[in-house]
């Protein structure tokens, strides 16, 4: 055993970045759940996006734009499901599940030539004095933009949905549809905007993973992330800090785990190896004590006429 | 009355108009682990059934279902391929085992052909290759190349192909270099880019400057190459987008004769239920080109040792060698068995001087 190989330093700096994609599908999947939309499609837009995100950025040689590209490819299939749900009025977990398996196959087919292809780098943050410090630089300061990215729409969402006028409408539709179209408010439009929010979350989550954290196109390489998010929510309670919480509690135990093997420690590596799922589960559990539960409409269809 | 006879007739019908066509043709199914895109095991597999494809053009149909999760969702494939007509199925994963030979006692006319397990039926074949001979290369190469003494690898799952693999890299890196260390990050995965690219980088922030890796994914590649000074191996496919550097070589998967040859063989009604185990030599295992940035005496060096490995002449598990509690393994000389006790097919334990434990 030799914990001295590890650096703290450099563990947390990649716990960040592994925890990313998950942070960042989560809140988009938290915004539509909590206007009562359940879009179990979270996997299928991410992969989407990651193909997305991947083939626009080898094509411009622009890894910011591959980015955009990612989030509106993602906001556009997830527009597929709410024509599903919103208009035709199909069950939404079958929707969401449909959604994945289409994402799946239809990254599967555009990424078909983009298989071993080197995607351009996305330039660090590098601030002459405060990414030279040490400790606080290599964890704080030098990350890729994406990263700061994922942090600050927590905070704007966490605001927007407790102070902002459109989140409490957001929130009244999920909690009551019909109160809130008697009310005046149109159910579908704000229901259809959160699920195109919640698809480009999942996009560029998935470009994060094809352009940062790995960096490369494989098929399949979400390889389940967006199922985590969406437990993660569910975990969290559909709160925003908490998402994050949860978010970096896995990646980070996740990395940790790694590095412990790595380091040979003596704890069995089938312990360590599910670390990340239960401790993550028994934090958020224990947190969720209070009594913060679902939206009441959560997955509930909703027809002006009913 | 008369329709629902007239519907069974119907039925019948079909049902010998395809029993009719299936003669003509031979069914050939495939059940992959990942995604065929992954450039690595399930890749070369595919390339294997494109292989069958083209010996035998129209004369033959094949069928593949991938990412299929090792488990009670594969027997369902199975028995999908089974019902649709197959009359071989390869079944190309290690957790596949139980459930072919459960689907084989089903569909007893069937033919299935499991890669990598040891458990044998009627009508059940088990093939595998060698790839331990390709990870002597490998370990030859990584304990001249490291710098830092310091080795890493990534493993999947703790199964016999596995062990034997780490215990054949580090017998070869340690020849030809007393001082190297090995540290093994098990992944539980075949397949993850994002977690093999995690491990890729939890070992190399932890000094190893080589990564050998067991899982199929050319992600811990990518991050060998972001960190710049990493040398890496091709695992299952060549890999060679990433050469010269750091992937300096590779072994690569050949299944192409093998799945062309027992096809024939179900053609020809001549298939009968083996157990095949080919390396180097017979082509199952290939070492992919050694780059140039591999000094050219090592690399020398390395060819001679696939070589011996391919004429028989030299095998990767020759004694002395001692298990990793100090008990004696194999005397000077010997050679280790295939089978039996302490056998390679079921090697369980690792080898004197790996500093870590199998997980049970």
């Amino acid at each position: 055993m030799d914990l001295s190989a590890i650096n703290p330093v450099l563990l947390i700096a990649s716990l960040m970045v592994a925890a990313t994609p998950l942070l960042l599908a989560a809140i988009g999947e938290l915004v539509v759940e909590r206007a009562g939309v359940l879009n179990l499609g979270v996997e299928g837009m991410m992969i989407v996006g990651a193909i997305a995100g991947f083939a626009i950025s080898v094509e411009t040689t622009s890894p910011f734009l591959g980015v955009i590209a990612a989030a509106l490819c993602g906001a556009l299939l997830s527009l597929l499901f709410a024509f599903l749900t919103q208009f035709a009025l199909a069950n939404q977990v079958a929707s969401g599940l449909a959604l994945t398996l289409f994402g799946l196959g239809l990254s599967a087919l555009m990424g078909q030539s983009y298989v071993g292809v080197r995607p351009p780098a996305m330039a660090r943050l590098d601030i002459p004095v405060l990414s030279d410090l040490p400790v606080v630089g290599p964890i704080l300061f030098s990350h890729d933009p994406i990263l700061y990215f994922g942090l600050g729409l927590t905070a704007a969402v966490w605001a927007w949905l407790k102070y902002a006028r459109g989140g409490l409408v957001l929130r009244a539709v999920g909690e009551n549809h019909d109160a809130a179209h008697a009310l005046g408010y149109n159910v579908v439009r704000v229901r259809v905007l959160a699920i195109m929010f919640g698809g480009a979350c999942a996009g560029i989550g998935g470009a994060y993973i094809s352009l940062i954290r790995v960096p490369q196109w494989t098929e399949g390489m979400t390889a389940g992330i967006g199922w985590i998010a969406l437990a993660l929510v569910v975990f969290a309670s559909w709160k925003p800090w908490r998402a994050l919480l949860g978010a970096y509690l896995f990646g980070g135990i996740n990395v940790l785990q790694l590095n412990l093997q790595a380091a040979g420690v003596a704890i069995p590596v089938e312990y360590l190896a599910m670390s990340p799922y239960l401790i993550t589960i028994l934090v958020l559990v224990i947190m969720s004590a209070d009594k913060s539960g679902a939206p009441a409409s959560l997955g509930r269809a909703f027809h002006a006429s009913h | 009355m008369k329709l629902t006879k007239l519907l069974t007739s119907a039925a019948v019908a079909l049902g010998l108009a395809t029993t009719a066509m299936a003669a003509d043709k031979t069914k050939v199914g495939f059940v992959y682990v990942g995604p065929v895109g992954d450039g690595g095991w399930t890749y070369e597999h595919d390339q294997g059934r494109k292989a069958v494809v083209e010996a035998f053009g129209d004369k033959v149909e094949t069928v593949y279902v991938e990412s299929v999760p090792e488990g009670p969702d594969a027997e369902r494939v199975m028995t999908q391929m089974a019902l649709d007509g197959a009359d071989l199925i390869f079944t190309t994963s290690f957790g596949y085992m139980d459930q072919t030979i459960n689907v084989a006692k089903k569909f007893p006319k069937v033919k299935f052909e499991h890669a990598t397990g040891y458990k044998q039926a009627e009508n059940v074949s088990v093939y595998s290759a060698r790839f331990y001979e390709g990870r002597a290369v490998q370990g030859h190469i990584a304990g001249k190349m490291t710098k830092t003494n310091t080795i890493g690898y990534i493993a999947s799952f703790p199964i016999p192909e596995v062990i034997r693999g780490i215990n054949s890299a580090y017998l070869h890196a340690k020849k030809v270099n007393p001082d190297v260390q090995f540290k093994i990050v098990w992944a539980y995965t075949w397949f993850d880019p994002a977690k093999e690219a995690d491990a890729a980088k939890a070992l190399i922030e932890q000094g190893a400057d080589v990564i050998l890796q067991h899982t199929d994914s050319t992600a811990p590649q990518a991050a060998a190459q972001a960190a710049g000074n990493v040398v890496t191996f091709g695992q299952a496919s060549d890999m060679g987008e990433y050469a010269p550097f750091p992937r300096v070589s590779s072994i690569i998967d050949d299944w192409g004769p093998y799945y062309v040859a027992r096809t024939k063989a179900v053609m020809d009604g001549t298939w009968a239920s083996v157990s095949t185990w080919d390396g180097i030599g017979a082509g199952m295992v290939g070492i992919g080109e050694i780059s140039d940035a591999v000094p050219a005496d090592v690399k020398a060096e390395a060819e001679a040792l696939r070589d011996a490995l391919a004429s028989g002449e030299y095998h990767a598990f020759t004694g002395p060698i001692n298990k990793q509690d100090g008990s004696a393994w194999l005397a000077a000389g010997e050679t280790a068995a295939d089978f039996g006790d302490d056998g390679l097919a079921g090697m369980n334990f690792y080898v004197e001087g790996l500093d870590a434990e199998i997980p049970n």
